[in-house]
């Protein structure tokens, strides 16, 4: 009985499954399958730059001196849109600045504070105990002021984007003019897909999810940042890949310590195994004969 | 209760004489996991995956309480105490990625032990009861990790959230008041995210209950074995201690260099990257897809795309997917065969290769791949035939196929010889 009703019930969502199968192969046969939509036709997978990262792979580093040219960049070109919110600014002091360094850093953003006096809402000084501030007072002001777009918070970027440290890299080199710009199929946007060429505020690049975003390209000239000396040309290739490590660090200060912690972990694990295994076999060397026939 | 040739604890000093006198806990661990559990002495590796979920189930308590110690169940800083505990608490990044990997090894070991289950049909008399409780357990963890998934407060938290308690919406008449009542609200917030955490850190009791309920059910008839044949005789077992431990400490060492090779090298491959985007109700993601380990019952439900006859797409698509699983609790009277190893099974073996694994590989592909073509129609082929399997294939091809001879005992498979 119970086989009975089982096999009913199993043909029954068998049936279910199949007709909705036949729907869907009628339309793929009617209609085709999939839209070619213009994301699929522009978007690009972002890539790292030449000589990708010293953090990268199971041995890297981070190399503190791109750290602080990053932080640089991003001090001087991002922080006018972006925040750092989960970023504290004492934590500077390990990508080599010093205390007195991070102090004056500190005091160089201005966060919301409270008038002692009168109690009113005003802005300090920050100290090394806060984190990076908002440029702007509240998300209705940032949308405002881009177009009606918020500028994202950075401090998770890397994490937050697949492939994220060369997603940045790549989107920060990869704007186009779309009256121009080609894809693979020899195509502009202009004439494949008219309807997505980007509106007034918007900018054209293949490597963000829908191609138009509402950030204007904010490195387009080399030597827009001054580096100090002993450094590389501060080219926008340059700046990108810093501004791309730094954002890294911000994402995962503890990256590089994880995987130091690592090695010492599988090695005893691995150590451990083997003594294991060989307690496995010597305990079992009475009873396990070998394969009979 | 245990066979007749099982080790007798006796205490080796006052103390532990004393002891068993007025608390019997050192020869309770001794007949249950020590030289007092026989144990048949030809188990492959695919035995060792229960102590692992033990393992891993243990590891999620004790990194859970501890991560609940800096975490704080409110919308408005769920999302930033999760930073701060990756930031600023010390080893707090460790005891997170331990806990998000430990959630999906825990998921990998349990699916083994189970598919290990299906091809030795495990599940068969004398021990209906085991896999019963299995079953419940392994319901008691998707609803778990599901609502620990919620608790970072990211994107997909809360998209997660929206469209799994989304589905109770599809529930004739009572759907939709029954799912404000359960999120508190018309969508997930503040009073959602407070009861998931409050249930998060209660069901791991649970499951441990269960799991003491599975293993009390386990040690009535004892393990089976790779040949299903059952005990007959001392020579057929080992003590579980040191024979079993040795083993399973062994295969302990390998899975913790998987895991912790995850933990410390790509913390972050099986999660997924909106997760740490704060969760913001007025953008919804691209694709929302579950974490991986519900990717075959997400394969399910999105399989079906089309009403049928007066059952709305939706509504069939839900009570498929929680059918797949609860198809799970009827197989010891669904498949009939005497024997119960699939190596003796040789039509049983094909369709467990040929039909049930390849069609779970491709549910799991499908149900984390965004929900267009191929990948639709690909999961319904997976779908029809998973449930053909179960429900139509076992009890037929279990009750008319000719199986191979059997070992007389487990000694003979071993040794070539019955004594
Ligand atoms: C004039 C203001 C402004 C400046 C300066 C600026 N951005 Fe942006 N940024 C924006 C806005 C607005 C958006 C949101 C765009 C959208 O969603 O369409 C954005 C978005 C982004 C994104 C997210 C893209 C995505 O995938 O959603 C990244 C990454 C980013 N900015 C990086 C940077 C970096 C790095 C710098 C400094 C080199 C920088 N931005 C400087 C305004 C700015
Ligand atoms: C928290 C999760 C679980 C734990 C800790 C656990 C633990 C164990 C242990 C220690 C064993 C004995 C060793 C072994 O055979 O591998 C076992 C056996 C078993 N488990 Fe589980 N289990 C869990 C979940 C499940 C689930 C989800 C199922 C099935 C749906 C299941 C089905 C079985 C069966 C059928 C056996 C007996 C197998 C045999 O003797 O051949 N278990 N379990």
């Amino acid at each position: 009985m119970i086989r009975l009703i089982s096999i009913l019930v199993g043909l029954g969502f068998t049936a279910a499954v199949l007709w909705a199968f036949g729907n869907g192969a009628y339309t793929a046969v009617t209609e085709g399958m999939g839209e070619r939509t213009a994301e699929k036709a522009f978007h690009l997978h972002p890539h790292a730059p030449e000589g990708g990262y010293s953090f990268e792979g199971p041995f890297g580093k981070w190399d503190k001196q791109q750290l602080q040219r990053g932080y640089q960049v991003y001090k001087e070109v991002c922080a006018a849109c972006h925040s750092l919110k989960f970023v504290a600014i004492r934590d500077l002091e390990q990508l080599g600045y010093s205390e007195a360094e991070v102090k004056a850093e500190a005091a160089s953003f201005q966060v919301p504070g409270i008038d002692p006096n009168t109690g009113e809402a005003t802005t300090r000084p920050g100290l090394p105990t806060d984190n990076f501030p908002s440029p702007y007072p509240n998300k209705i002001a940032a949308a405002a002021a881009n177009n009606n777009a918020i500028p994202p918070d950075l401090s998770l970027m890397a994490k937050a984007r697949h492939n994220g440290t060369h997603y940045i890299y790549s989107l920060l080199t990869g704007y186009a003019d779309p009256a121009v710009y080609k894809n693979e199929a020899g195509e502009t946007l202009a004439e494949a897909f008219p309807a997505t060429m980007p509106g007034t505020g918007l900018h054209f690049n293949p490597y963000f999810a829908n191609l138009n975003l509402a950030m204007a390209p904010p490195l387009n000239s080399d030597g827009q940042v001054t580096y100090a000396e002993g450094n590389p040309e501060p080219t926008v290739h340059q700046m990108a890949e810093d501004v791309s490590a730094f954002l890294t660090w911000t994402a995962e200060p503890t990256m590089v310590k994880r995987k130091q912690t690592g090695w010492p972990v599988l090695g005893f694990l691995l150590f451990a195994s083997i003594l294991a295994f060989l307690a496995y076999k010597n305990i079992w060397a009475g009873v396990k004969p070998k394969k009979a026939g | 209760m245990s066979f007749p040739w099982a080790r007798q604890y006796e205490p080796q000093n006052g103390f532990m004489k004393w002891m068993d006198e007025k608390l019997p806990l050192p020869r309770f661990v001794y007949n249950a996991v020590g030289a007092g559990y026989p144990v048949p002495r030809n188990l492959n590796y695919m035995w060792n995956f229960g102590v692992l979920a033990g393992f891993f189930l243990m590891l999620q308590i004790v990194t859970g309480i501890i991560l609940a110690m800096h975490y704080a169940a409110n919308a408005e800083v769920a999302f930033g105490t999760t930073e701060h505990i990756m930031r600023d608490v010390n080893w707090g990044w460790l005891m997170r990625y331990a806990h998000a990997n430990g959630a999906s090894f825990f998921f990998i070991v349990i699916y083994l032990h189970i598919f290990r289950g299906f091809y030795f049909s495990s599940y068969k008399a004398p021990r209906e009861m085991i896999w019963l409780l299995g079953v419940v357990i392994f319901l008691l963890m998707m609803a778990t990790a599901f609502m620990g998934y919620v608790l970072p407060w990211g994107q997909m938290s809360f998209w997660g959230a929206k469209v799994i308690t989304g589905l109770f919406g599809a529930i004739p008449l009572v759907g939709e008041p029954l799912q404000v009542w359960l999120l508190g609200g018309f969508a997930p917030d503040n009073a959602a995210l407070n009861r998931f955490f409050s249930l998060h850190y209660l069901l791991p009791f649970v499951i441990v209950a269960v799991v003491i309920l599975h293993i009390w059910a386990l040690h009535i008839p004892g393990s089976s074995n790779p040949t299903g044949v059952e005990v007959k005789q001392e020579s057929d077992t080992v003590p579980f201690h040191p024979y079993y431990t040795a083993k399973d400490g062994f295969g302990l060492g390998v899975v913790l260099i998987a895991y912790f090779a995850m933990v410390f090298f790509l913390p972050n491959y099986l999660g997924h990257p909106d997760n740490y985007i704060e969760a913001n109700p007025l953008s919804t993601p691209a694709h929302i897809v579950p974490e991986w380990y519900f990717w075959p019952f997400y394969a399910i439900l999105r399989a079906f795309t089309a009403d049928f006859f007066f059952i709305p797409a939706k509504l069939m698509g839900v009570l498929a997917m929680f059918a797949a699983i609860l198809v799970w609790f009827f197989l010891p009277w669904l498949d009939k065969s005497p024997v119960r190893s699939g190596h003796y099974r040789p039509t049983f073996k094909k369709f467990f290769w040929f039909g049930l694994i390849p069609a779970m590989a491709v549910l799991f592909w499908c149900g984390g791949a965004p929900a267009e073509e191929p990948y639709v129609m690909l999961s319904q082929i997976a779908t029809a035939y998973y449930f053909l399997h179960f429900l139509v294939i076992l009890p037929i091809v279990s009750s008319v196929e000719k199986t191979k001879p059997l070992p007389n005992s487990i000694t003979e498979a071993v040794l070539g010889s019955d004594n």
